[in-house]
C-alpha cells in the first residue's frame, strides 16, 4: 500500500493556492484524481514521483519510505519505480519505439517484455521506426509502452486521453485496461473527464483547489447522491391547448399542462421543459 | 610571381592546429558548462553569464594585457605554474590554446546553451524516472537532440579562432612555428611590403571562412539562439 500525506504551497495563475493531499491506495489498485485545471493534480503526480519536492509530508511505500520531511528522507525519483506518462509524452526523437523503450528498461533491456509490450500496443510494425513518423494515437500508446517498460509499480498518467479523438480515446483506454490487467500495476490517471474516470478507476479522489473534497467510487461520487431529479430539454411550442402548451423535442410531441397561455409563449419559441428521471427508462435502438 | 614551392605554409598549419584544438578543448568545457547554466538554480548565474560573455565586447588586446600579466613568471600565478607545474605560458604556443580558449567561450558556449533550453524538460524527467544517471541522460538523450546546436557551436568557434590576433599577438609574440599564426604573419608580410605572401594567407583563411559561414547560415542557422534568460 501506498500512502501519501502532501503539502506544498502552490504559486500559480490565480495567485498562492495550499496543495494539501492526503490519499492511500493497495497495490494493483486503478485510481483516478478528478478536478478541474489548476486544482493541482499534476502536482500531485510529481510530488509522488519525486520530480516535485512537498514542502512538508511524508510518502511510504509498504514499509519503505520515499518522503520524510521531518526525517529529512527524499528517495530520488529514478529509486520510486514509478512510470510516468507526461502530457506531451517526452519520447526521445533520437531513438527509434523500440530504442524508446529498451532504454526505458535499464542497462540490460528486458527484450521479451518490450516484444510483448510492442505487441500489447500494436506497434510492432512500427517499432524501428522514429517518434516523429507515428500518428497521435500511436504516440500515446508507444509512450505508454515506453513508461511499463521500465516493470513500474505505479504507473501515473498526466490526462492521457487529451488530444484523441472519441475514437482513439476508447481505442487507448481498452489498451490501457488490458495492460493493466495483465501486469497488475497500481495506476493515478490524472482526468477531468468524467465518464473516462468512470470507466477506468475503481476509486476516484476529487480534487478541488488544491483539497480532496470527495474519495471513494466513482458510482457513489459522482453517481447516486449526485443524480438529478430531473433533466432539461429544450422543446419547441407547436400549439396552444386549452390546459397548455403543444410542444416538440426531439422529433416527438407532448403536451405541457401550464396556466401561463399567454405570449410569452409564442408559436415556434424554445422552452426549457423539466422531465422527471425517476421514470426514465432504457430504450433499445438496436432494432 | 610567387612560386608555391617557395611558401612558408607553417602560419597556417599552425593557425589549423591551434583552431582545431581550441575548439575541441572548448567542446569539452562548454558541454558541462552550459549543462549547468542551463539548469542550475544558483545566483551566480548572471555573473557568469556576463564573465563569459565579456570577449564579445573587449577589445581582444585587454585580454591579452591580463594574460600576458597572469602569465608572466614575474608573478605569483605565472611563477607558481613554472615551478609547480613547469608550465611557461607566456610567449608559448600551450599560453595561445589556454587565451584561445577563454577567447573564443561564448562561440561555443552561445549555441551549447540553446541547444540545452531548446529540449523539452521532460526528456531529462523521463530518464531520471527510468533510473537513467545524469551521464546517461546527457549522453543518450540530451547531446543527441542537440546535434544541430553542437555543430553550430564547433563550426563558430574554428572559424572564430582562424581570425584570431589582437589576444594571440599579446601573448604570443609572433614565434615562428611556435606562436606566429596566419593572421599575425599576413600582417609582418604587408609590414615587409612582401604582398604576395599576404595574399596567399589572406586568400586561404578568406575562403575558410566563407565556406564555415555558408553552412552556418545556411544549415545552422536556426540553431543559432539567444543567450536565453
Amino acid at each position: 500500500m501506498i500512502k501519501a500525506h502532501l503539502h506544498k504551497t502552490l504559486k500559480g495563475p490565480n495567485g498562492v493556492m495550499p496543495l494539501d493531499v492526503d490519499i492511500q491506495f493497495e497495490q494493483g489498485s486503478f485510481n483516478a484524481l478528478f478536478g478541474p485545471s489548476g486544482a493541482g493534480k499534476t502536482s500531485t503526480l510529481r510530488m509522488l514521483s519525486g520530480l516535485l519536492s512537498p514542502e512538508s509530508g511524508k510518502i511510504t511505500n509498504h514499509n519503505e519510505v520515499w518522503f520524510d520531511s521531518e526525517k529529512s528522507v527524499n528517495l530520488a525519483a529514478g529509486k520510486r519505480n514509478i512510470g510516468y506518462l507526461f502530457q506531451d509524452l517526452a519520447l526521445f526523437p533520437n531513438m527509434s519505439i523500440r530504442q524508446n523503450l529498451q532504454y526505458a528498461s535499464g542497462k540490460n533491456p528486458n527484450n521479451a517484455l518490450i516484444a510483448e509490450l510492442l505487441r500489447l500496443t500494436e506497434l510492432e510494425s512500427l517499432a524501428d521506426q522514429k517518434p516523429y513518423v507515428l500518428s497521435g494515437g500511436q504516440a500515446k500508446r508507444a509512450a505508454l509502452a515506453r513508461a511499463l517498460a521500465q516493470e513500474p509499480q505505479l504507473l501515473l498518467l498526466d490526462e492521457p486521453f487529451t488530444a484523441l479523438d472519441q475514437k482513439l480515446r476508447l481505442e487507448f483506454q481498452d489498451h490501457l485496461l488490458e495492460l493493466h490487467s495483465r501486469f497488475g500495476f497500481s495506476v493515478i490517471l490524472v482526468s477531468h473527464d468524467l465518464p473516462e474516470v468512470c470507466k477506468l478507476a475503481a476509486h476516484v479522489w476529487v480534487l478541488d483547489n488544491g483539497s480532496i473534497t470527495r474519495s471513494g467510487s466513482p458510482a457513489i461520487i459522482f453517481g447516486l447522491d449526485r443524480s438529478d431529479k430531473q433533466v432539461t430539454v429544450l422543446a419547441q411550442v407547436i400549439a396552444k391547448t386549452a390546459t397548455g402548451l403543444m410542444v416538440s423535442a426531439n422529433g416527438q410531441q407532448f403536451e405541457i399542462k401550464t396556466d401561463h397561455t399567454n405570449d410569452k409563449y409564442g408559436l415556434g419559441s424554445w422552452v426549457p421543459v423539466g422531465l422527471p428521471t425517476d421514470s426514465a427508462t432504457l430504450l433499445d435502438n438496436n432494432e | 610571381m610567387l612560386s608555391l614551392n617557395s611558401v612558408n605554409w607553417d602560419p597556417l598549419l599552425l593557425t589549423l592546429k591551434l583552431a582545431i584544438l581550441t575548439t575541441v578543448l572548448l567542446l569539452l568545457v562548454a558541454i558541462p558548462l552550459g549543462y549547468w547554466l542551463a539548469y542550475s538554480k544558483t545566483k551566480l548565474k548572471p555573473i557568469l553569464t556576463v564573465l563569459i560573455s565579456m570577449p564579445l565586447v573587449l577589445p581582444p588586446t585587454v585580454l591579452g594585457f591580463y594574460f600576458l600579466i597572469a602569465f608572466s613568471p614575474n608573478n605569483a600565478f605565472g611563477a607558481w605554474l613554472d615551478s609547480v607545474l613547469g608550465l611557461r605560458l607566456v610567449f608559448s604556443f600551450g599560453g595561445l590554446v589556454i587565451a584561445s580558449m577563454l577567447y573564443g567561450l561564448p562561440f561555443m558556449i552561445h549555441p551549447v546553451l540553446a541547444g540545452f533550453k531548446s529540449l523539452p524538460p521532460q526528456y531529462k524527467e523521463a530518464s531520471k524516472l527510468m533510473g537513467r544517471s545524469r551521464l546517461d541522460t546527457l549522453r543518450q538523450v540530451l547531446l543527441p537532440n542537440m546535434k544541430p546546436a553542437l555543430m553550430s557551436g564547433l563550426v563558430l568557434t574554428f572559424a572564430h579562432t582562424l581570425g584570431e590576433f589582437g589576444v594571440v599577438l599579446m601573448i604570443g609574440g609572433a614565434i615562428p612555428e611556435k606562436t606566429r599564426v596566419a593572421s599575425i604573419a599576413i600582417y609582418e608580410e604587408v609590414e615587409k611590403l612582401n604582398f604576395g605572401q599576404a595574399h596567399l594567407y589572406s586568400l586561404v583563411l578568406f575562403l575558410i571562412s566563407f565556406v564555415i559561414l555558408f553552412w552556418v547560415y545556411t544549415r545552422g542557422a536556426k540553431n543559432w539562439g539567444g543567450f536565453g534568460k
